[in-house]
């Protein structure tokens, strides 16, 4: 599977997540959700730089926990959940955000 | 994904007339050659594949008297064919456990009995061909190797071991799914199945260090890696990561702390899960179960407690010292390996924790008990411990308890329908769908006493309940861990 964009080809796993992590950008970001039916705007992209700072440190997307916990720093605590992260990502904020942000999806028992 | 109806919920379980096919488009990912390769396996389907699946086949009868056993001994009774949840859940007859067991069992005859050597259609054996292997990939992906279909067998047989079976053969020429055989490879390299390496682990349980003190008040520690610590924990890695798992983890080091225990985490064995068991590899089971080992040698503990993990207990408990052992360097003064609630049970037997039920007010909990946990293994050292162990832990932490319905409770207990490796999107209709007699079930007791959480002590089920609870109108975070009730009932600091 691929997504093509601008004349370029992005090479992607079944479930959609880019393969080659080097590949991602911003406008690759929107072409996966336009995919999904949803439209990002600058609350989608606070998780998604996060997600994206967090894996460049640790080579892994961060537990649930440390993004709402994360979020609720940046947002204000009535966002630093759960529920809100699911409005944001109705798929699950772990694999759906995930995704976007050109991380690979987590994977185990979650 | 294709589009899929959600079961209705009846006010009565109901035997769904048979309807054929209607799941045969089920299948998980195939795994790629990487994932393949990197846990000993081919990368793709090899040449000879036919000879090499009926030798495999043969080596593993041979092997195993149970599993010649199980394949000899049907007399199509019938007892099984409403049991499964997958078969009440989307009325395919392949989902009948009977029917599952003969797509194997067909392919048996014809090699390894002599009746189905030389009269092959008289018995009903079928030759080893592509059509064979495509309906084991989709039917042994079917299968939660729960178990509860061999309570009802008269003779036992037990499913769960034809299709760790049919997994086997088919890993070895081949084909493997992806779900599976990627969190092998994971957890054989970096010590878990997510993926998490040390510097993330100590950075997450960093964070629930503050987070417990934040709303405590009382540093309670998360230690990794700490030498010379008397218990090593072992816990599924989504402990770490999900809700409402992180959760138990706190109620965990919450009980350790109170109690005045010393014990460590391990960076290099962090998963309690082992699915080398799902794909009935036992040499993949072993190089995890290793991994153990060396830690609690290295890190030179007394004992070893297991977390909140459904499979992990069955192979901890019933095949860590054939794997791993002996452990005689551990102090044999206690059980090995030992339960996270059953270390909690002896404490409160021994009025050593001060708990607080009314912290729980808000909620009315029932129990459902896992698969591996209930018919797999026991707990404590009286006939039943696994279903009395866990619901004691509960009932202290909390006032409201009720049971769901017996017959799926306990050895009768239903599967999430999200265990034995199929905890994965791709097999998104087949989990939803086989969660229906545990949703009916929990309708029931939500109806008629009013419950409204549902306590689980496995991370598969929790991260199952957390996806299907919506689809039948209850909310995600209906679900709780054991330990989360522990964590908001125990009383912390104080005299001891």
């Amino acid at each position: 599977m691929a997504i093509e964009l601008e004349g370029k080809s992005y090479e992607t796993d079944e479930e959609g997540y880019l393969v080659n992590l080097s590949d991602w950008n911003d406008q690759l970001a929107n072409e996966m959700a336009k995919a999904d039916g949803a439209v990002l705007d600058e609350n989608h992209w606070e998780v998604i730089n996060f997600l994206r700072d967090y894996y460049e440190e640790y080579q892994i997307a961060p537990a649930v926990r440390v993004l709402t916990k994360a979020v609720g720093k940046k947002l204000g605590k009535d966002k630093g959940t759960s529920k809100y992260l699911y409005e944001l990502f109705p798929y699950g904020p772990a694999k759906q955000a995930c995704k976007y942000a050109g991380l690979p999806k987590p994977t185990g028992c979650v | 994904m294709a589009e899929f109806d959600t079961p209705t919920l009846k006010p009565y379980p109901e035997i769904p007339p048979i309807e054929i096919g209607v799941m045969a488009h089920s299948k998980p990912y195939v795994a790629k050659e990487d994932i393949q390769q990197k846990i000993g396996f081919p990368g793709e389907l090899i040449d000879n594949w036919q000879q090499v699946a009926i030798d495999k086949m043969g080596e593993l009868v041979n092997n195993s008297r149970a599993l010649r056993v199980f394949l000899d001994s049907c007399v199509k009774c019938g007892a099984c064919t409403d049991k499964c949840h997958y078969y009440l859940g989307t009325s395919d007859p392949n989902n009948m456990p009977v029917a599952r067991q003969d797509l194997f069992r067909s392919v048996y005859r014809r090699y390894y009995t002599l009746a189905g050597k030389y009269f092959p259609r008289l018995v009903g054996a079928r030759d080893m061909d592509q059509g064979v292997i495509d309906e084991w990939y989709s039917y042994f992906h079917q299968c939660s190797q729960c178990r509860r279909c061999s309570v009802y067998c008269p003779y036992g047989i037990d499913t769960a071991e034809i299709s760790m079976a049919a997994r086997e053969i088919m890993d070895t020429i081949g084909v493997g799914q992806k779900y599976c055989n990627e969190i092998i490879g994971k957890a054989q390299t970096i010590g878990n199945n997510l993926g998490l390496p040390e510097p993330a682990l100590a950075d997450t349980l960093e964070g629930l260090e503050e987070d417990i003190e934040e709303e405590t008040g009382v540093t309670v520690r998360m230690p990794l890696d700490v030498k010379g610590a008397d218990i090593l924990l072992i816990t599924p890695s989504a402990d770490f990561f999900a809700e409402p798992h992180v959760d138990g983890l706190i109620g965990y080091a919450k009980v350790f702390h109170q109690a005045g225990m010393s014990w460590t985490l391990s960076s290099y064995a962090s998963e309690a899960a082992n699915f080398g068991m799902f794909i009935g590899s036992y040499e993949n089971m072993q190089v995890l179960a290793l991994r153990i080992r060396e830690a609690a040698l290295e890190l030179g503990v007394k004992r070893i407690v297991f977390g909140e993990c459904g499979h992990a207990w069955r192979v901890a408990y019933n095949f860590l010292n054939t794997l791993a052992g002996p452990f005689d360097f551990l102090d044999s003064r206690y059980p090995m390996p030992q339960h996270i609630c059953e270390v909690t049970y002896d404490l409160l037997q021994r009025n050593a924790l001060k708990m607080d039920p009314s912290a729980n007010d808000d909620m009315v909990l029932t129990f459902h008990d896992s698969c591996n946990i209930a018919r797999g293994s026991r707990m404590g050292d009286f006939e039943g411990g696994q279903f009395v162990i866990p619901r004691e832990v509960i009932k202290a932490s909390c006032n409201h308890f009720v049971d769901m319905p017996a017959d799926t409770t306990q050895e009768a207990t239903f599967c999430c329908g999200g265990g034995g490796g199929l905890l994965t999107d791709d097999l998104v209709e087949l989990r939803v769908k086989g969660a229906l007699p545990r949703m009916e079930a929990l309708k029931q007791v939500v109806d008629h006493h009013g419950v409204t959480h549902l306590a689980a002590i496995c991370a598969i089920c929790k991260s199952q309940f957390s996806k299907i609870l919506p689809y039948y109108g209850f909310e995600m975070d209906q679900v709780v861990s054991i330990h989360q009730l522990v964590s908001n009932a125990i009383q912390l600091g104080g005299e001891q």
